[in-house]
Parts: C-alpha cells; sequence; structure tokens
C-alpha cells in the first residue's frame, strides 16, 4: 500500500499536468504565445508513475514534448510558464522555449527536440553514475516514434553490453506525428524490439498511474539488482495534435472517443477511493491543482521580456573572445 | 501568368516533375500523413509535411512513388543514394535542416563522394528537399539555416530560392540534375507569393539574379534576406542611394561573376546572411571578392550575419539575432560616405 502522502503528490501532479495543458491549448488557440506547443494530454500518468518512483536528484530527459514530464520532476510551474511565455525569468531564461523546458538542478538532462536524441545522453548519465558507483536512477522518456532511430538502437546496445541499469521508458500513445503506431512497427509489440538487445523489457498500462509507478518501482531495483538496462513500453493515447493547431484529421472521432473512456484522468478519479482519498480530498486536490496553474499563468504574463543582447549569453563557460554581431 | 505561394510553386514543381519522369519518387515523414490504424482508418494524406507543402502528392501518384517513412532518416537517406545510382530521381524531405546531424554521413560521405571516389562512374541524381529559417520562435533545433554546412562539401550543390518563380524554376532544375542538390526552403517565406508564368522552364543551377539595378552600393542577399535589402533599398532610394540587390540563388555553385560584376559597378558591398557568421556563405563571398575584386572596392566589405550564438526562442533575443532592414540602412549609410 502506498503512504497516504504519495497519493496525494500523484492526483496533486496529474491534475496539476491536464490542467496545465489545458490552459497551453487555450492560449495556444488565442495566440498568446509564440512558436510550438505540443501538449501531453493523455500522458499524464505515465509522466507521473514514472517520476513518483524516482527521486527528485534521479536523472531523466525528456522530448519536446516535455510539460508534463516537467512539472512531476518539480520544476517550478512558474518558471515553466514564464518560459513558454518567452521571458527573462523562464527556466531556460527565454532562449529554450516550450520545446526545451529543462531544470538541471532538478534532474533534467534536458528536453530535446531531435527525435531520441535523450537515450544516449541518460547512458551516459548513467555511465557516470556507474564510474562514481553513486546509484542515481537514470531514466529517459521517448516516443513510439523514436525507436525507429539508430541513436536509440546505438543507446540500447551500449546500454546492454556495458550493463547499465538505466531505464528506458516508450510512451506508445498511438502515434508518431501523424502516423499511427499500427501503420510504423514491424514487430507485433512495440517492445518486441528490445529482443535483438536481449534487454528486459515490461509492457504497461500508461493510463494507469499507479500501475505504471508500480512498474517502474519495480524496473529500477530489478535493474540495479542485475546491473541491466530495462525497458517500460507504457501505452496509452495521445488525445492532442502532433502540435497545436495539428487539424488531427487522421485521428478518427471513434477512435478518440473510444480512447476517453480509458483517459488517466477518469481512471484517476475513478480509483481515488481505492487509494484512500474521499470525494472532500479529491476536490480540495483539484482546487488547489486550478489554482497553482492559474496562478502561474497570471505570473508568467507579467514577467519581463528578455533584453536583446541577452542572446549573447552563456554559449560557452568559457570564450577569450567577445562575442557580437 | 498566375499569383503562386512559395508553397504552391513548390508543389506545382513536383507535380510536373512526378508527371513529366515516373522514376522521380518521394521520401519522408508524414509528407503524406495519416498512416492509420487498422481499425481506425483516419484522413489519409492529412499532412503533405509540417507546412502541408507535398499534401495531395499521394492522392495524385500513390503510395509507391510517394512513402511516408519512419523517423529514420539515415535509413531512407540511403536508400535515396542507392536508387538514385541505379535509375529513380528520389527528393527525400529533410523535415528541418536541423535534423542534418542524424543523417549527415548520408550526404556528406556517400552522395557527395560516390561519383569521384568510385571513379566516375557513377552519379547520385537525389534531391533533399529541407525546411529553413529562424523568425518561427522555434526556438534552437527547429530554426538554423545551415547553408554552409552543405556548401563546404565537394560533390554537392546547394539552392536557396527566395521567390516563388525561383522556387518552381530552381526545383524543377535540382530534380533533373544528375548531382544530389540540397534545396533549401525558408519558412518564413513560404507563404509569400509572385507571379509565376504556368510554362515556367527550368532556371539553371549557378545563375544569380539582380533583383534590383542600383550603382551606389551592392547588397548580396541571402534568401530571405532579399526581403530585408529591398526593404532597406526602398527606404534609401528616398534619400537617393541606389542599391543593387543581388541574389546568388545557388551557393554550390556560385555564379561569381554575377557579383563580380556588380562590386566592378558600385565598388561598395554587403553581405547579408541570416546564418552564423564563421564559415558562412558571407565570409565566402566576402573572401572571393577581396580576392577577385580588390582593387575595385571602395571600402572594406561589410557583413551582416546573425551572431555566433545558437538561435534564441525568445521573441526580443530571436529578433535581434536575425539581421535587420535597419541593420542594412545603417551599413549603407557608412559605405555611402565612403
Ligand atoms: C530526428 C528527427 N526527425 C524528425 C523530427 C520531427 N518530429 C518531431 S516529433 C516527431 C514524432 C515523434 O513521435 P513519437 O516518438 O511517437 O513521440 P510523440 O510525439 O508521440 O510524443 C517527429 C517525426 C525530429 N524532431 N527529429
Ligand atoms: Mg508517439
Amino acid at each position: 500500500m502506498i503512504e497516504k502522502e504519495k497519493v496525494y503528490w500523484i492526483y496533486k501532479k496529474i491534475f496539476t499536468i491536464r490542467f496545465f495543458e489545458e490552459r497551453i491549448k487555450k492560449i495556444a488557440k488565442e495566440k498568446i504565445v509564440p512558436g510550438y506547443l505540443h501538449t501531453c494530454i493523455g500522458s499524464e500518468a505515465i509522466c507521473v508513475g514514472v517520476m513518483a518512483a524516482l527521486n527528485q536528484d534521479d536523472w531523466i530527459s525528456s522530448t519536446y514534448r516535455n510539460h508534463g514530464h516537467a512539472i512531476a520532476k518539480g520544476c517550478e510551474l512558474n518558471e515553466i510558464t514564464s518560459e513558454i511565455y518567452g521571458r527573462k525569468t523562464g527556466i531556460c531564461k527565454g532562449r529554450g522555449g516550450s520545446m526545451h523546458i529543462s531544470d538541471f538542478s532538478k534532474g533534467m538532462l534536458g528536453s530535446f527536440g531531435i527525435v531520441a536524441a535523450g537515450p544516449a545522453v541518460v547512458l551516459g548519465a548513467a555511465l557516470q553514475e556507474k564510474i562514481n558507483k553513486s546509484n542515481k536512477t537514470c531514466v529517459s522518456f521517448f516516443g513510439d516514434g523514436a525507436i525507429h532511430n539508430g541513436a536509440f538502437h546505438e543507446a540500447a546496445g551500449l546500454a546492454k553490453l556495458w550493463d547499465i541499469p538505466m531505464i528506458f521508458v516508450c510512451e506508445n500513445n498511438g502515434y508518431a506525428e501523424a502516423t499511427a503506431t499500427d501503420w510504423h512497427l514491424n514487430t507485433k509489440e512495440l517492445s518486441d524490439i528490445t529482443k535483438a538487445y536481449d534487454m528486459l523489457s515490461y509492457i504497461g498500462d500508461g493510463n494507469n498511474v499507479f500501475e505504471v509507478y508500480d512498474i517502474t518501482k519495480k524496473a529500477i531495483s530489478e535493474a540495479k539488482q542485475k546491473n541491466t538496462p530495462i525497458f517500460l513500453e507504457f501505452k496509452n493515447y495521445r488525445f492532442s495534435g502532433q502540435y497545436e493547431g495539428d487539424t488531427q484529421l487522421y485521428q478518427p472521432q471513434e477512435e478518440i472517443d473510444k480512447a476517453k473512456q480509458n483517459d488517466p484522468i477518469k481512471l484517476a478519479k475513478e480509483n481515488s477511493s481505492k487509494y484512500g482519498l474521499n470525494e472532500n480530498d479529491l476536490e480540495k486536490i483539484i482546487n488547489e491543482a486550478k489554482a497553482d496553474v492559474d496562478k502561474a499563468f497570471d505570473h508568467a504574463d507579467t514577467q519581463p521580456w528578455p533584453q536583446p543582447e541577452d542572446a549573447l549569453e552563456e554559449v560557452y563557460v568559457n570564450y577569450p573572445v567577445e562575442i557580437n554581431t | 501568368m498566375t499569383i503562386k505561394t512559395v508553397k504552391d510553386a513548390i508543389n506545382d514543381a513536383l507535380v510536373q516533375s512526378f508527371e513529366e519522369d515516373k522514376n522521380v519518387i518521394l521520401m519522408g515523414e508524414d509528407i503524406a500523413g495519416g498512416k492509420g490504424r487498422e481499425q481506425y482508418q483516419g484522413t489519409q494524406d492529412a499532412w503533405g509535411g509540417p507546412f502541408g507543402v507535398t499534401q495531395g502528392l499521394y492522392t495524385k501518384f500513390g503510395g509507391e512513388r510517394v512513402r511516408d517513412t519512419t523517423i529514420a532518416e539515415a535509413g531512407f537517406f540511403g536508400a535515396a543514394i542507392g536508387a538514385a545510382m541505379t535509375g529513380l530521381r528520389p527528393i527525400v524531405e529533410l523535415m528541418y535542416v536541423d535534423f542534418a546531424g542524424v543523417c549527415f554521413d548520408q550526404m556528406m560521405n556517400q552522395a557527395a563522394k560516390v561519383r569521384y571516389m568510385f571513379g566516375g562512374k557513377q552519379k547520385v541524381p537525389m534531391v533533399v528537399r529541407t525546411v529553413v529559417g529562424a523568425g518561427f520562435r522555434a526556438g534552437s533545433e527547429h530554426s538554423q539555416t545551415l547553408y554552409s554546412l552543405y556548401t563546404h562539401i565537394p560533390g554537392l550543390k546547394v539552392v536557396a530560392p527566395y521567390d516563388a518563380y525561383d522556387a518552381k524554376g530552381l526545383l524543377l532544375s535540382s530534380i533533373k540534375d544528375d548531382d544530389p542538390v540540397i534545396f533549401m526552403e525558408h519558412k518564413r517565406l513560404y507563404m509569400t507569393s509572385c507571379e509565376v508564368p504556368d510554362d515556367l522552364k527550368p532556371i539553371p543551377l549557378g545563375k544569380g539574379r539582380i533583383r534590383r539595378e542600383g550603382s551606389d552600393v551592392t547588397i548580396i542577399a541571402i534568401q530571405r534576406m532579399n526581403l530585408f535589402a529591398e526593404e532597406a533599398a526602398n527606404e534609401l532610394e528616398k534619400i537617393n542611394i541606389n542599391c543593387e540587390i543581388v541574389d546568388p540563388r545557388t551557393y554550390s555553385p556560385l555564379d561569381e561573376e554575377l557579383i563580380f560584376h556588380s562590386v566592378k559597378k558600385t565598388g561598395k558591398v554587403i553581405i547579408v546572411d541570416e546564418s552564423n557568421p564563421k564559415c558562412s556563405l558571407a565570409s565566402e563571398i566576402s573572401s572571393l571578392i577581396s580576392e577577385k575584386c580588390f582593387s575595385d572596392l571602395k571600402a572594406g566589405v561589410i557583413k551582416i550575419t546573425a551572431p555566433h550564438t545558437p538561435v534564441p526562442f525568445s521573441p526580443p533575443m530571436e529578433d535581434f539575432y536575425i539581421p535587420s532592414t535597419k541593420k542594412i540602412i545603417d551599413a549603407v549609410k557608412k559605405l555611402k560616405d565612403v
């Protein structure tokens, strides 16, 4: 049985992410912020379930679809939102934007816009943990589409060869952009691709936050005990388009309606009493999450813009020549 | 004569090339889109790439020639090379040039070198269509231009059209060309339009274009920078400064004659390039001019480029990153008094 505090944390995060992303959809429609916005509606249980099994200083990598990961990993809502608004006080000082929300001090190695860039970077962090005999858990998040990219396979092969206990977390949300998983997979199950590396893999219901948590927790201890990488495939559904503004014509309404029956938020609500939350608890959590999100967006809107010349900063750690135009 | 956007002009050139030559094929991620589920099939051809440029080709020409790929650039770029060597004319889409890194080897070491290294017996008639450019608030990994990365490699040709007329004419030639061509489309230009004759002939690679005649200063503008050069020239005309705008259009081969001719006329040169400055088109063209036209120059060549930084996301910083009309005007004024 998981402790009440953790249950509360899980519910708070899962609702915060959903409300956050709904707000993002709204500001995207109203064209309040510039640039590409990729929301993770439907991925909340994976973000929160995995992160519930991690410590704040464990390492993760994320992608352009990172808001949920960042929120679950403990990044400040105000800073995430300000970044999306392009403000100086944003989590990346306005240099990254929505696609690159990442805070190293919260264990995020980066949110990479290049598909399949993350796994190898996490492999390196895990190698460091091994060499320094440290024990931080290392997790790379990526999508079903990423498993076709060479960079993923090279990282997987090395992780296995080097006995690196990292966790590959594949969010199989049914789509890579406008291409359905059914069409792009060569194997029956996505995780069958790990067979080539003789890598342990487990499949879980990505809509059920407690199942995700459970599987991840077990995988982490098994990986560390056996000194081996483990591949986790969590199945869910990408309710959002690839990016905000995507017409989603390739996602038939019938399919969306069917997926809604397993919406992770709906499941979490249905399961709440099983985990010791009563109606009042749930309502309180929901209200808190809403208020936090509202506050963060209000905050972002008041934040200062960067100066144009701020663009020249922090290209290098050390560069003896001034960078100017 | 029809008014066309760059986006439609490119689509037209693709359709025309598909009709003219059955060996032309197209590969890329979601260039059709909508490859669906067994159970629920949504709309096919739903995307046409992220900017809708290739939309309709799948419906018109079918999945054998218009192939959606997985996110496996090294795989389908390599495949394009083999297909090109053995008789097809593949066009591959690199969704953003920023993804060059994951399939650069294919272009740098195979496509570019096969002909030379294997004794001139083979050719690789393929085209890489790719999207470049800042100004879209797309951040550091979706906004670069990287013109010089490809221009640097012997064996590759590099094309970067500014308007719809050039986009169509140059793409027609690129597809007919027997060498590998990198065809760079600027995301901020897709929706700009101009007149494009329906029967436009292919525009030869290696021929630049004088976009505006003038006698005081030569502005050499790279792709989207033609827009700012034109704006600057319009402003400067009001104070009787006449700028000549040279659009090289292709960077390898480069129309050196056209550039030198203009430099000889004005003796004053500004090069505007959206790329990072080190080892860029701007520095290349500048060095050529100082080598070949030294005695014609009345002042040092001025380069207006992005700074030596990645492309930042936030609007004030990104706007600062991109060369501006104002910077061009200031530079011209500085040269005027020389
Ligand atoms: C190397 C590379 N190729 C193509 C892209 C463009 N792209 C961005 S997201 C995406 C689909 C990724 O799908 P998936 O891995 O399933 O992740 P999801 O978006 O579903 O979370 C593609 C093709 C990219 N960012 N990087
Ligand atoms: Mg996916």
